[in-house]
């Protein structure tokens, strides 16, 4: 009983982390259609500002900082967020597929720091003994579990009613112009490079503040946690979940999360040990699946069915004044 | 109120405006007529910054404004329309022309977290506004409807009103008249001269010669990229270059025999 509590727990955690990073690419894609697949890039930046910020004496390598807990998150969302401005001011000028290129670019140099830089990183050793918030005032691991998950979820709700009344704000009124017509909207005023670059910056520092949990949580971190498959991870939840909408991608990111693991252990299961590893290809073929599924079925997602509704909450905020 | 001296804008080795010189005084209706391509459109984008001139200069109120991006050219007062309306498909009526006012606290997205009561408070007053410039237009009905939904002539109408909703100093109207049933038609040409007595001045580009002889006061003619002549509408009508232009003939030929 306890083992299946433990593991539920763990499992929402990690949960909520993708769900940060879901959110941070619905605001880029859904909302102002960035085409970002380098997700795990920013998350990668924010995962290891925030070790070298946070952790104690290190061996070998940069760090040794010993930041309180929330100084390195707030450090560790801004170095995303200056990458992303590194990528985005010369890119969102252009026509959207320089975005994808630049993107998948960063990312791809960035785990070659995180596996090269030795000096900066640690190298493949990656860097150890990463701190955990109040860690100390627990005894058992159950019980600091249930506090991190307390702590992800206050996080979680912020970020989403940070960004509802982002997007359902005369600044998302902006962004829902641009996309719609992009020439229109400068003919009454709208700078829409400066608006994507807001877009594309806040959703980046998201996935730098979902990097930094991520390696407060395992404590330890190296560049094999960093693939491209976190992209496609990340894609498949907010695709399924529902693009364009909010608590569509926190929920996709839970459903996408638990199929994942959940498949990863029946493969276990049913499975001899010499062929487990190979095994693991089944996770990325029932994703693909699902994600098949969902383009056929409800192609715009579990709950992403935003443009109507952005008309009839209009209507009913209206109603509401008058 | 705007200059344009010496304007040119090529493409490649076409000339589109080949040394362009007029000016619109303040509180004008000026019309813009020529035949097809001879560079009005063109004109119109260069001013509204579409398109950055080859040579040239276009002083808005005393100020340069060739080469500006098209958002900057707005914030100076100087808005336009276009040919074909481009009003935001998905979004409602009340949220094309609520979208557009610039300097909305709301537009910075800290403002939502931190001042939502001074947001809300603003939305409201903008809400009023476009309740009334709606209003004005004809378009209170149709209101809660995505612009997609309505007909050609009301899109005109919802561009209109997105200009109204800046209050600018001058309007570029692009065909305000083509494609439009008589009864609509008649409504747009009264809603400009109701504007025009409020001050607000125009230039407008139209193919529907009664409505620029009954609202336009200069008319200037283009042809071949080249400002042919500057008058009023009578002129315009007796001027056999506008004839010739028009109809490619040669009157002098058509005058001998």
């Amino acid at each position: 009983m306890i083992g299946w509590i433990s593991y539920i727990v763990f499992f929402l955690i990690l949960a909520s982390i993708y769900a940060i990073m879901a959110l941070g690419l619905n605001l880029q894609w859904g909302y102002t259609g960035l085409f970002n697949i380098g997700i795990v890039g920013f998350f990668a930046v924010g995962a290891y500002t925030f070790s070298i910020l946070a952790t104690p004496d290190q061996v070998g390598h940069l760090g040794g900082y010993n930041w309180p807990f929330l100084l390195a998150l707030l450090g560790a969302m801004v170095m995303s967020g200056i990458v992303a401005l590194i990528v985005g001011v010369p890119t969102l000028r252009l026509r959207d597929d320089y975005l994808a290129i630049a993107t998948i670019g960063i990312a791809v140099s960035i785990q070659l720091i995180a596996n090269n830089l030795s000096w900066l990183t640690g190298g493949p050793q990656g860097i150890y003994n990463i701190p955990q918030p109040l860690a100390n005032y627990f005894s058992s691991n159950l019980g600091y579990n249930l506090f991190f998950l307390g702590m992800m979820m206050f996080i979680l709700v912020l970020v989403y009613v940070g960004l509802e009344r982002m997007v359902n704000s005369p600044w998302g009124r902006v962004l829902m112009a641009i996309r719609e017509d992009e020439t229109a909207a400068g003919s009454v005023g709208k700078n829409a490079f400066s608006y994507r670059l807001q877009s594309f910056v806040i959703g980046a520092v998201l996935m730098g503040l979902s990097g930094a949990l991520y390696a407060s949580f395992i404590k330890y971190i190296s560049p094999t946690l960093f693939m491209p498959i976190l992209t496609f991870q990340v894609w498949a939840m907010l695709i399924v979940g529902g693009s364009g909408s909010n608590l569509g991608a926190i929920v996709g990111a839970v459903l996408v999360w638990a199929l994942w693991t959940g498949s990863g252990t029946v493969v276990q299961w049913l499975l001899p040990a010499d062929i487990q590893v190979k095994g693991g290809a089944i996770q990325i073929i029932v994703i693909g699946l699902v994600l098949m599924l969902a383009l056929l079925f409800r192609p715009r997602g579990l709950l992403g069915e935003r443009k109507e509704v952005a008309a009839e909450e209009t209507k009913s905020k209206i109603s509401n004044i008058q | 109120m705007l200059e344009v001296r010496d304007l040119s804008k090529e493409f490649g080795g076409l000339k589109a405006i080949d040394g362009v010189t007029f000016e619109i005084r303040k509180n004008t209706i000026t019309g813009l007529i020529g035949p097809n391509g001879a560079g009005k459109t063109t004109l119109f984008n260069t001013m509204a910054g579409v398109y950055a001139p080859t040579r040239g200069e276009i002083l808005f109120k005393g100020e340069h404004i060739e080469g500006l991006p098209p958002y900057k050219i707005f914030h100076k007062g100087l808005v336009r329309t276009f040919q074909i309306p481009r009003p935001f498909p998905d979004m409602t009526v009340l949220e094309n022309l609520m979208v557009v006012p610039a300097g909305q606290s709301g537009e910075h997205f800290w403002n939502n977290w931190f001042r939502p009561g001074k947001v809300r408070e603003e939305e409201r007053a903008l809400r009023a506004k476009a309740s009334e410039i709606a209003e004005f237009l004809n378009l209170s009905r149709v209101l809660h409807l995505q612009t997609k939904n309505l007909s050609g002539g009301q899109q005109k109408l919802v561009e209109i009103g997105r200009a109204l909703m800046a209050d600018p100093d001058m309007i570029l109207l692009d065909e305000p008249g083509a494609g439009v049933n008589p009864s609509l038609l008649a409504e747009i040409i009264e809603r400009i001269i109701e504007l025009h007595a409020r001050g607000i001045t125009f230039l407008l580009i139209e193919h529907n010669m009664d409505m620029v002889m009954r609202l336009c006061d200069p008319i200037l003619v283009m042809a071949n990229g080249q400002l042919l002549m500057e008058g009023n509408a009578n002129q315009v009508r007796t001027d056999p270059r506008v004839l010739d232009a028009y109809l490619g003939g040669e009157p002098e030929v058509e005058e001998a025999s």
